[in-house]
């Protein structure tokens, strides 16, 4: 690799290949790992909703969310599925959203939105776990 | 100034390039990508509503056995299908696979012929369920 004397980036720099924004890969990156999570977790999802909802009335589900192993399952998809799509989102937003203060506003808007989001989940998740106990 | 701007590529403008398979099905990743998001916020609405208050969650179940409550779902279903099949196609292009046009064709039509399979068999399932 070969340091162009013009450039201002140093050798290292380019060797840690982090960018102007000192951020990398690091978002493409979890976009990629939250996606492997996903794609086994929502086929799941989709299975039981089918087997223990549809259909069915609310103790139903109350009864299904009983179980640790589908309650953790479940705390995990939700927290996967809320990060991918605050990441994408931000893409699409960062994309198309050509006025800089509606793409701040709305990238706040969902970096705010989407954890709160994780938070209700995991909450009405748990308490139907142990208020079903 | 004029041979610079000659020799310079044209940009893809997306209102006057003739639609393909590719740019189609790479735009409606991100379309069904946005869709699904909005869902995930009926997800946690539901999911609230399961928890803590069951006038809610029965409101919730009235409103998906009204035929706009029921085309909705079947909208997220599809749309969580082809979003499923087409990331799992990203992934294999992110290792480095399928690259090649004809490869490319081919998956894409795998991806539109799978999402409206497993729509369908969702939903084949979902009406059986109901009505036993």
């Amino acid at each position: 690799m070969s340091h162009k004397p013009s450039s201002l980036r140093s050798p290292m720099s380019t060797v840690r290949g982090l960018g102007s924004a000192k951020d990398g890969v690091h978002h493409w990156w979890l976009q990629r790992v939250t996606a492997i999570v996903l794609i086994p977790l929502t086929v799941w999802f989709m299975c039981s909703l089918m087997s223990h909802v549809v259909g069915k009335d609310l103790q139903a589900l109350k009864d299904w969310l009983g179980s640790p192993g589908v309650a953790i399952t479940l705390l995990v998809l939700l927290s996967a599925l809320f990060y991918h799509a605050r990441l994408g989102l931000q893409v699409v937003i960062e994309d198309y959203v050509h006025c800089a203060c509606k793409k701040t506003v709305l990238i706040i808007f969902i970096t705010i939105l989407f954890p709160v989001l994780t938070l209700i989940s995991w909450m009405s998740v748990l308490k139907i776990h142990f208020w079903t106990i | 100034m004029s041979s610079i701007h000659q020799h310079r590529p044209l940009s893809p403008h997306l209102q006057i390039y003739r639609p393909q398979i590719t740019s189609v099905l790479s735009i409606t990743h991100r379309m069904t990508g946005v869709f699904l998001s909005i869902g995930s916020v009926f997800l946690a609405a539901w999911l609230w509503a399961a928890a803590y208050s069951e006038g809610y969650y029965l409101f919730w179940q009235s409103i998906i056995v009204e035929w706009y409550g029921i085309a909705a779902l079947v909208a997220w279903t599809l749309a969580f299908y082809y979003h499923l099949c087409n990331g799992i196609r990203h992934l294999f292009w992110d290792m480095g696979r399928g690259f090649s046009i004809p490869n490319v064709t081919r998956s894409g039509i795998a991806v539109i012929v799978f999402a409206i399979t497993l729509t369908a068999l969702t939903w084949y399932n979902i009406v059986n369920e109901v009505l036993v």
